[in-house]
């Protein structure tokens, strides 16, 4: 990871499939949001609803996630805490064990990706097969997520068949409707005879102990209902302290993710009931660094995130790039923001400079995370607690001697016109690889002011 | 009405012509203009770049030097927003709350030169003449941090002359982003590339913006690219008069 993302980003600049697969995708996803969140008139005041709601949840973090196990359990759940991925996998293994499986049905998840689940319970003999289409796609190609709502984004339909055609051994055409019958058809057994699911969830309401899941496929109720025992692997920052709360998140983040009024399935359960879903319902509760996350003030705000992904698609470095030059499975404006935090910043430590803080995000975002200054702060950090390289740091501290005097700044001028010192703009090979240097004139601003008005 | 000008580093230094537009303008709208020579660089270049706890110094500075001004106008979106947006965390992360309360006084004094124009003189029309097809590309910082809105536009019509025409896609960053533009200069290209793309399809000789940085970048990809466009500031288009 020395090279980070400008050496990530410039090989994926280079693939003008993906150049063209991702510029399509965000542009349609992109207008599509615009239109149905121009629709709410109270818009901005879900927004600060939104935000208001996580703040109150992370301030008092502790109680809520306690008054949650509490209600989980009275409902006939299990509750368990992990610190890490392997504490949370292991759970999940002993599951799968406990009812004599081998295999697990997924509801995609994006904290069961980052602590790279199907490859522990792979490395314990338990298969985990993937049912959301994208999340399959990527599975059959060994591919990972590039996109946190559309992990296959990078992926056209051409593409698509060719795979399933080798992977899944079937004569379909690149048409969305042969494609995804593909997938059901191959799913569709899975479904019905693996005894294990494993979830993620979007929200977890401590007051009631419910947990809830958005999706648009289907896969989601079928994995959360039909086998005998469910795990759920919940980041402890999903939880919301009260049942009304839903209320803001459900209007917020189907139009901000999928650019819909309405998502088509929202499963919410509460422990077990007697002839209605899963027998045996366990409830993970994952740490994985979002206990540090929350310790840093300005940073903390990153655990509003309900994972939208408006950020993503209105992002336009995300855009040209995509979100494998972001190595996490969180790219674009929040994954430099959440993966150098919950990672640690010395193992993605170019993150937070993979952005022009042009502040698209920050505009759509449904909580109003300021995620252009939490990139400032995180930079900061970044060069105080990893560090810079000795040059940069070394002219930095010169640019800022010589701001720091009239006298230096306009012997810096002087010099600058003869195309010497920091001024002059030396140094600049990235820059002039595309673009040329304005000429340095003769006469400075302050010249001419004391020249003529003075 | 007095102002006192907010040069800038970059424009003091690359860009005087735009500090001349500027004082051209405000003076045929009747403010009188002051030019404190003590003024260096706002610290935005530091505080973007992770050097923060270096910047506090021209913090102090700035507001040593404009603190008394009745308005501080500057002809950069993004320096504005810098003492408007981001002085006041980095005083309070230095822990200098007197620093804080005096930058919350005077943030509300400083203005981009077109919402000084527009929103604080209420001038739209100031008599410039400039006959030419122009584009206009909202820099990020005016647009996001700042809300100048529409003002540059408003005073871009009402320039005799003038052939305005829209820019597609205008709102999308060009890739300068400061630092960004060295630190990615990959990345940061291929957005250039696609600003190019859109300011050539306008058929525009002109492509103006509030900000000489972004108009830099923008600027330097049209000429390696020897696409025959040129780059003004607005101040500059503001300042001409029918010959």
């Amino acid at each position: 990871m020395k090279d980070g993302f400008p050496r990530a980003a410039a090989l994926a600049l280079a693939d003008s499939q993906l150049r063209r697969n991702l510029g399509h995708a965000t542009r349609t996803i992109r207008d599509k949001r615009a239109r149905v969140v121009a629709e709410v008139p109270d818009w901005e005041a879900l927004r600060d609803a939104g935000a208001e709601i996580k703040d109150r949840a992370l301030r008092h973090l502790d109680v809520h996630l306690e008054r949650l196990e509490e209600s989980v359990q009275s409902a006939g759940g299990t509750v368990h805490w992990a610190r890490d991925g392997a504490e949370a996998a292991a759970v999940v293994a002993d599951v799968a064990r406990a009812h004599g499986s081998d295999e697990v049905i997924k509801v995609k998840s994006l904290a069961t990706d980052e602590i790279d689940l199907n490859d522990r319970l792979d490395a314990v003999g338990v298969h985990a097969v993937e049912t959301d289409l994208a999340e399959l796609i990527n599975q059959l190609s060994g591919d990972t997520s590039s996109h946190i709502l559309v992990p296959a984004i990078h992926r056209n339909r051409a593409q698509i068949a060719e795979l399933f055609r080798r992977e899944l051994g079937v004569e379909v055409s690149d048409e969305p409707a042969e494609l995804t019958a593909a997938a059901r058809e191959h799913l569709r057994a899975k479904f019905l005879s693996v005894p294990v699911g494993v979830s993620g969830a979007n929200f977890a309401v401590a007051e009631t102990g419910h947990v809830v899941v958005l999706e648009s496929e289907g896969n989601g109720r079928m994995c959360t209902t039909l086998p005998e025992v469910l795990v759920s692997v919940v980041g402890i920052e999903k939880i919301l302290p009260r049942w009304r709360d839903l209320e803001v998140m459900l209007q917020l983040l189907p139009r901000s993710s999928t650019g819909e009024r309405m998502n088509p399935y929202t499963s919410i359960w509460s422990g077990v009931a007697d002839g209605d879903g899963p027998r045996e319902f366990h409830l993970v509760l994952l740490d994985a660094g979002r206990t540090d996350v929350l310790a840093d003030e300005v940073g903390r705000a990153a655990l509003r995130c309900i994972r939208c992904s408006a950020c993503l698609n209105v992002c336009p470095v995300y855009e040209r790039t995509g979100g494998h030059a972001y190595d996490s499975v969180y790219p674009g404006p929040i994954g430099a923001i959440l993966t150098p935090q919950l990672q640690g910043l010395e193992n993605a430590s170019t993150l937070p400079w993979a952005s022009s803080l042009c502040g698209a995000c920050y505009e759509v975002c449904p909580v109003k995370i300021d995620i252009p200054s939490i990139l400032v702060h995180l930079r900061g950090r970044v060069v105080r607690e990893v560090g810079a390289p000795m040059p940069e740091r070394a002219a930095m501290a010169a640019m800022a001697r010589l701001f720091g005097s009239r006298r230096a700044y306009e012997a810096a001028q002087r010099a600058a016109k003869l195309g010497r010192g920091p001024l002059a703009g030396a140094a600049m090979r990235p820059w002039t690889r595309s673009r040329e240097l304005p000429e340095i004139p003769k006469q400075t601003f302050r010249d001419w002011w004391r020249d003529e008005r003075t | 009405m007095r102002a006192a000008l907010f040069i800038t580093c970059f424009n003091d230094t690359l860009f005087p012509q735009t500090g001349r537009a500027a004082v051209a303008v405000l003076e045929r709208v009747g403010v009188e203009v002051d030019f404190p020579l003590e003024q260096t660089c706002c610290g935005q270049m530091h505080a973007n770049s992770g050097y923060g706890h270096e910047a506090i110094g021209l913090v102090r500075r700035f507001v040593r030097v404009f603190g008394d001004a009745e308005a501080v106008v500057t002809p950069s979106g993004s320096c504005a927003a810098m003492v408007r947006e981001g002085y006041e965390r980095l005083a309070t992360e230095a822990g200098d709350e007197r620093l804080a309360t005096q930058v919350r006084a005077l943030a509300p004094r400083v203005f981009e030169l077109s919402e000084f124009l527009v929103g604080h003189m209420g001038v739209e029309d100031v008599g410039a003449a400039f006959p030419h097809r122009v584009t206009y590309h909202p820099t990020c910082h005016s647009l996001r941090l700042l809300k100048v809105g529409d003002a540059p536009l408003r005073l871009l019509r009402a320039v005799h002359g003038i052939d305005l025409v829209e820019l597609p896609a205008a709102e999308q960053c060009c890739g300068f982003g400061g630092t960004f533009a060295v630190k990615n200069a990959d990345t940061s290209t291929a957005m250039l590339t696609d600003k190019l793309r859109r300011i050539l399809d306008t058929g525009a000789d002109v492509c103006t913006a509030a900000d000489n940085s972004c108009l830099m970048h923008i600027g330097g990809g049209l000429r390696h690219a020897r696409a025959g466009v040129r780059v003004m500031h607005l101040a500059e288009i503001l300042a001409s008069e029918a010959s």
